[in-house]
């Protein structure tokens, strides 16, 4: 049997792989695709691979679809960064607007998964009062949700991956220690920490999806670096090694390589199915509901992609909003030279991290709030820094490259105001499936702008006091995608309600990142992954009361 | 210049805890390519885009196994794998290389009366810096925008080639492929011994002997 998870579907045949053995599999309940499954889930990552985890322990027949391979990183994985390439969403999108965007490697997934087999593991808490942006800051929109309910909702999290974070979190309200001790702080996180020190502001250990001792079949991390072009070894605590061996045990079925291009619905409206691409043709899964967790590109493409006669704007989009309100977040870096080696690339890239400037509103002139983090680039990414953004080639090019051990940098997540003209919309060019190729279009706003120069010119100050020279901008970085099918408490400002579940189409939810009506000046993975568990209680709830 | 990681290689590792068999595989499927070998641009186009590379990621004419740059290019071409975007304002990413290497010769012709690859290396950096400027004037570039082809496109795809070739990486001292062995000395001025030993002034000889060893 061929087992190239590229090309040929592993999770078929009453099993799937297993994630921790060279060849391995585990069983696996699957369901005829006349049978009206509870839900069809479209996306596996942090939101659609925690929410089937959940649903599927709670009782109910899951199938979850994604449009990428079933790997098992222990033999698919090389320490490698062009081959590696093969776990990021590179089918064409265009991209446009004043600050057209960067995307696939840094922010989009395409593995059963999704983007936590390579996202960075950082794993951070909103600050209370962004659930409340609006009324609280004045700036955004408010969450229809409660601080207080998700800190319960991140503790799971935090507990489900064994996150690695030191004893007192200096920031924000109480929380539990975190499970896993801190990792060993390296050179590049050292440059922050003395530059903390330095400007008289706190910095931590970073809290890590990665763990400092063994776990289950986990090993401790080993420091490879390569973090972001994915785990050889399972430290890594992904999506795909924690919550979906828990999923493929409740019962859920995972469908890999199966790409969804349509959400069917009957007369009276109601979602009946999704229709998807596996194995060279089109299928279709009969399910009494439909969550959609494709992130912030594919979940509004696909909902676009969806419209009917009934429907002719899309489905879920009464509101208008669906595509609208894409936030990126801010991922400008300062750079400089230390007569110290650093050799950044040895452990995962962000150690250490201040949110000072998170919670910290005081001397600032604009809205919103970053994280700063010391890094780890790969000498892929990094000479392509070099190049495309600081116009370096030649002899020159190969000079700075040469640095490469000596350099180092600080980069913040900064906070992107949500703007209605930053969006997805439909070209009417198709990709390999014959679907609308998607445009995305990105402006910064003046609020942005202000946030980027008062990071740039702070971060400096921290480089320059730890003792670096030559420092310079990288100005143009984004990370991360959020929003586009954001939740509220009217349906005419919003596309779902506070469970995840759409205003239009009471069986069809949303659950990942699109959700979010503000994003933070932190990594978003913890926070999808909490409002994953949360929508999971409240569909329990509401099944329970016949509500569904 | 003298060499800041004299001796280091970063295969002399293959064989060590520091690869995995699939990095193994990955990594002799690239050693194994071809320079001359061009699957997506012609035999006329092979040369221009092969002084492009040179230009952009000169490398020592020593070099025992140079990293097959344009090589690496027409592989990318030729399987169209693409990155996951492409600015609006260019075409995708086969069609853009085909126009801005036209282009490219065809400014060369009129600039000078020869093709960009019968140039010498300092005009070909004159014509190179041009379209980096936005300073070109033919018509041959249409409505190709000549200085985002070369910032988004063309550097992009040559210095990521480059980079991802181990010849690059015993360059910078980087210490390649690691897993599962990892790293174990995380701070300032600390190497493991399968790490690159760095050259400072005086310690030449040193770093030579330790990088011998690296493995």
């Amino acid at each position: 049997m061929s087992d190239d998870a590229e090309h040929t579907p592993r999770a078929i045949d009453g099993h799937a792989p297993d994630v921790f053995h060279h060849g391995g599999w585990v069983p696996m309940r699957q369901h005829g695709e006349d049978d009206a499954v509870d839900f069809a889930i479209v996306g596996t990552g942090a939101g659609g691979g925690t929410l089937a985890c959940k649903l599927a322990e709670y009782g109910f027949s899951v199938v979850a679809l994604d449009a990428g391979p079933y790997w098992r990183p222990l033999e698919d994985f090389a320490s490698d960064e062009h081959h590696q390439a093969k776990l990021y969403w590179t089918d064409e999108r265009i991209v446009g607007g004043d600050n057209p965007l960067q995307l696939g490697a840094n922010n989009s997934g395409k593995s059963v998964g999704g983007s936590t087999v390579h996202f960075a593991m950082v794993s951070l808490r909103f600050r209370p009062e962004w659930f409340k942006a609006r009324s609280k800051l004045g700036y955004g929109a408010d969450w229809p949700l409660d601080w207080r309910e998700m800190w319960s909702y991140y503790a799971e999290v935090e507990n489900t991956l064994k996150i690695s974070g030191p004893v007192n979190y200096p920031w924000g309200p109480k929380r539990p220690r975190y499970p896993y001790r801190a990792h060993e702080i390296n050179a590049a996180g050292l440059v922050l920490a003395e530059g903390a020190e330095a400007l008289g502001i706190a910095w931590s250990p970073t809290p890590l999806a990665t763990v400092s001792a063994p776990r289950g079949q986990s090993p401790p991390c080993v420091y490879r670096g390569m973090c972001v072009i994915g785990c050889s070894t399972n430290a890594k605590q992904s999506v795909l090694t924690t919550w979906l061996p828990r999923a493929l045990k409740a019962g859920a079925e995972i469908r890999d390589l199966a790409m969804v291009g349509r959400i069917e619905h009957d007369k009276s409206g109601r979602v009946t199915g999704v229709r998807y691409h596996r194995q060279g043709r089109w299928r279709f899964q009969r399910a009494k509901n439909v969550v959609v967790a494709g992130y912030s590109i594919e979940t509004p493409r696909l909902l676009l992609n969806s419209a009917s006669s009934r429907y002719p704007d899309g489905l879920a989009n009464s509101s208008g909003l669906v595509g609208k309100n894409l936030m990126v977040q801010a991922n400008q870096a300062v750079w400089g030279i230390m007569e110290r080696e650093i050799r950044a690339y040895k452990g995962p890239p962000s150690l250490a991290i201040t949110e000072h400037w998170n919670y910290t509103d005081a001397g600032k002139d604009f809205f919103g709030g970053y994280a700063y983090m010391s890094q780890g680039p790969l000498p892929l990414v990094w000479s392509g820094v070099q190049a495309s953004k600081r116009g370096l080639w030649g002899r020159p090019l190969i000079d700075e490259m040469e640095r490469y051990n000596h350099h180092v940098g600080l980069k913040i997540v900064g906070e992107f105001m949500p703007q209605e003209r930053n969006r997805v919309t439909l070209t009417d060019e198709r990709d390999q499936y014959g679907l609308p190729i998607p445009r995305v279009t990105y402006s910064y706003c003046d609020n942005d702008k202000r946030l980027i120069a008062h990071s740039l010119a702070f971060m400096r100050q921290a480089l320059e006091a730890a003792g670096a020279t030559e420092i310079w901008d990288e100005t143009d970085d984004t990370c991360h995608l959020n929003g586009t099918a954001r939740m509220g408490d009217d349906p005419q400002t919003s596309v779902v309600n506070a469970d995840c579940r759409s205003w239009d189409i009471p069986n069809l939810w949303i659950c990942d990142g699109s959700v979010f009506p503000t994003v933070g000046g932190v990594n978003p993975s913890l926070t999808i992954q909490a409002i994953a568990c949360r929508t999971a209680d409240r569909i329990k709830a509401r099944a329970a009361h016949g509500e569904l | 210049m003298p060499d800041r990681y004299p001796g280091y290689e970063v295969l002399q590792k293959r064989n060590s805890p520091s690869w995995n068999d699939k990095t193994r595989a990955v990594i002799d499927q690239r050693m194994a390519i071809d320079p001359n070998h061009h699957a997506f641009f012609t035999d006329a186009e092979w040369p221009t885009l092969r002084a492009i590379c040179e230009r952009i990621v000169p490398q020592p004419p020593d070099r025992a196994q140079p990293a097959p740059v344009a090589a690496m290019v027409d592989e990318k071409m030729h399987k169209n794998s693409g990155d996951g975007y492409r600015d609006a304002r260019l075409p995708p990413m086969r069609e853009a290389w085909r126009r801005a290497l036209a282009a490219l010769d065809a400014e060369a012709t009129s600039r000078y009366g020869r093709r960009f690859h019968e140039l010498g290396a300092l005009l070909q950096d004159d014509l190179l810096k041009a379209i980096q400027n936005g300073g070109v004037a033919q018509k041959a570039w249409g409505d190709l925008p000549a200085k985002l082809f070369f910032e988004k496109r063309l550097l992009h795809d040559v210095v990521s080639s480059y980079y991802a070739h181990p010849a690059a990486w015993s360059e910078i001292g980087f210490g390649g492929p690691a897993s599962p062995r990892g790293y174990v000395r995380m701070s300032f001025d600390r190497r493991d011994p399968w790490e690159a030993a760095e050259a400072r002034p005086g310690s030449e000889a040193k770093a030579r002997a330790e990088n011998a060893r690296v493995g």
